[in-house]
């Protein structure tokens, strides 16, 4: 039962304080916020096999095992939000150094005119 | 067992490393190369296309691993429909970047556009709900480069926001695939519509969680109002032929519903029973009501269209809210308009920039080649707002007539026939700024006139067009098509069986498990 609570509070929090960063206005907040997300719902994924202690993610003789598959799925996802992470990072780095500007949201309208004509 | 229904996936994916190794410097080899890519793809599926015109469900066992251990690749109507759709929108966007140089103007553009493809055919025809997330995750991330292609500040801004929307969307879907696992220990579409109807009645609420966060995913990627805030910038900003491709991303969503809200959680299923029609139905008649709201409120040409694909997408939920056979078919019939339409739209809005300075709304002498472009957006603007004759009136009226039986035909006819006035007031308002006005203005002395836009630019969205006038002209034998497709889809045994008894290694049940 420990284990269990710990787990789920472990993603409860990791949840609640990506969520939270995510909804901040600007890049970087953000992205740690998906950061957060993307280590909750792999712990998430992970636990979606059951949690076992000291059994082998392979069928042996003994009786006890643990699902394999959502570990193999925890591997393809952790590679994926890995590359993701880096992606937006360049593109939001490039995004600030050419408007020296890092907000999420739109710019405004005569901003937005201006930029574009001079581009 | 036959190996084509993989090549739509495989094609791409050799040729675009290809393109990057050997091609690197020669636009022009990139060119040929992509070209006869998409003419091979296009041909590949309309074979499969032919093949799973009888009813026929193909199965490819990846590995020859026996679903639902084994990754599985389902070609049935629906998917080798939306196969060729995707190839044919694919090879027009490809000329028109072609003609007008949009190719040339950043790196790796047909590496991308291939990946791209991979990703989306892959997601139309995979028969595994972690693999459609794995083809998600592949057409997002090339769109991420073809959306900041040719860079600019602006753009990369733009560029941004998609990108951390689309993460999000993602870790959503991240979240709804545990929850589904954890429930009912598989993750194969065929494999979870029989145990989910099995569940036990009194521990349904991880399945419930699931349902919805799924249904918010696909919403995010069909851009359904309150959910779309990511697409009017994206696509706006996006170079030309990439929104373009980008419309049927859109549809992706829609498909991604279509096929599990039909398979795993049909709207009979008590566990799900609501969904449809207290959440979907509504989201979908604001998502049509604000699309076309903000037709009319646009003030550059480039976020109308955006507005106006955000619009469509609502028509096509509100048929697919319906869940029932004639409001399916209804669904795919426009789904097949508002992805051509749409295309064409965003390449008439490139050649209509290459002649100025920007897209504002506002009267500027006339653009070169104006004659041919303000013709061409005539013709899509009447296809786009669903005016007669063309292919958007048919699909509208089919909408309306499958709504007529439902509970809430009240407000399906009340929206949809307001929200089209709006829409044809916005671009009547657009095109007789953009192109009747434009004669009133004064060229400035010594103004240097842009050439106009290449023959290709003209071929290829001329070709999109006589695609929406063929849809049109051979609605008949299309709409056929589609109502055989939405039967299918309401009696998915043969898909099931054809799925789980396909013999292959580990057919029988054993424990032990494979994925990856």
């Amino acid at each position: 039962m420990g284990l269990e609570l710990l787990v789920a509070s472990a993603i409860g929090i990791l949840t609640a304080a990506g969520v939270y960063l995510t909804l901040r206005l600007r890049t970087f907040p953000v992205i740690l916020g998906i950061s957060l997300l993307t280590y909750a719902v792999n712990v998430f994924l992970f636990a979606s096999g059951r949690l076992s202690v000291g059994a082998p993610p392979i069928l042996t003789d003994a009786t006890v095992y643990t699902d394999p598959l959502p570990q193999a799925l925890v591997l393809t996802a952790i590679v994926i939000s890995f590359g993701m992470t880096a992606v937006v990072v360049m593109i939001a780095l490039g995004a600030y150094l050419g408007a020296n500007d890092d907000s999420i949201d739109d710019p405004i309208a005569t901003a937005d005119d201006q930029v574009e004509d001079q581009a | 067992m036959t190996h084509w229904i993989i090549a739509p996936v495989i094609l791409p994916a050799l040729l675009a490393p290809f393109i990057v190794l050997a091609a690197r410097y020669h636009i022009g080899i990139q060119r040929v190369f992509s070209v006869a890519g998409v003419v091979g793809l296009i041909a590949i599926a309309a074979g499969l296309a032919w093949q799973a015109a009888d009813g026929t469900v193909t199965v490819y066992q990846l590995g020859d691993w026996a679903a639902p251990f084994g990754i599985v690749v389902v070609g049935d109507r629906l998917s080798t429909m939306m196969v060729l759709l995707t190839s044919i929108l694919a090879l027009f966007v490809l000329l028109y970047a072609i003609g007008s140089g949009w190719d040339d103007r950043g790196r790796h553009f047909h590496a991308l556009f291939q990946f791209q493809l991979m990703g989306i055919l892959g997601a139309f025809l995979t028969g595994d709900l972690f693999n459609l997330f794995v083809f998600f995750e592949v057409l997002l991330i090339a769109s991420y480069g073809l959306m900041i292609h040719s860079g600019g500040d602006v753009r990369l801004r733009a560029g941004v926001q998609y990108v951390l929307f689309n993460l999000i969307g993602s870790t959503l879907f991240l979240f709804a695939l545990g929850a589904l696992y954890a429930q009912t220990g598989t993750l194969n579409i065929a494999d979870l519509a029989e145990r989910v109807a099995l569940i036990d009645p009194a521990d349904t609420v991880g399945i419930r969680m699931a349902a919805a966060l799924l249904l918010l995913v696909f919403a995010i990627k069909a851009a359904l109002v309150p959910l779309h805030f990511w697409l009017p910038s994206s696509y706006a900003e996006a170079p030309a032929p990439v929104a373009a491709l980008f419309a049927i991303m859109t549809k992706v969503g829609a498909y991604a519903i279509i096929r599990v809200y039909t398979m795993i959680f049909p709207p009979e299923l008590d566990v799900t029973a609501g969904l449809h029609s207290t959440w979907l139905m509504p989201a979908a008649l604001i998502s049509l009501g604000i699309g076309m709201v903000g037709v009319l409120a646009a003030k550059k040409l480039d976020r109308l269209v955006a507005f106006s694909v955000i619009g469509s997408m609502g028509m096509v939920m509100v048929a697919i809210s319906l869940f029932t056979p004639a409001g399916i078919s209804a669904a795919l019939y426009y789904i097949i308009h508002s992805t051509l339409a749409a295309a064409a739209l965003f390449l008439i809005a490139d050649l209509v920039r290459a002649g100025r300075d920007n897209l504002n709304l506002v009267a500027m002498p006339p653009v070169s080649g104006a004659a041919l472009t303000s013709a061409l957006f005539f013709v899509a603007a009447i296809a786009m707002t669903g005016l007669p004759p063309l292919s958007g009136f048919v699909g509208k009226l089919l909408i309306l007539d499958a709504g007529l039986k439902s509970d809430a035909a009240v407000w399906v006819w009340a929206v949809i026939l307001c929200s089209s006035l709006v829409s044809v007031v916005g671009f009547a308002r657009a095109g007789s700024v953009l192109f009747w006005k434009a004669k009133s203005v004064e060229a400035e002395v010594g103004a240097v006139v842009a050439p106009a836009p290449s023959t290709l630019s003209y071929v290829a969205v001329g070709g999109l067009i006589a695609l929406l006038v063929a849809h049109t002209v051979f609605a008949g034998p299309v709409y056929r098509y589609v109502e055989a497709t939405s039967a299918s889809l309401f009696a998915p045994d043969p898909y099931i069986s054809t799925v789980l008894e396909t013999p292959g290694k580990l057919s029988k049940p054993t424990e032990d498990k494979e994925e990856h």
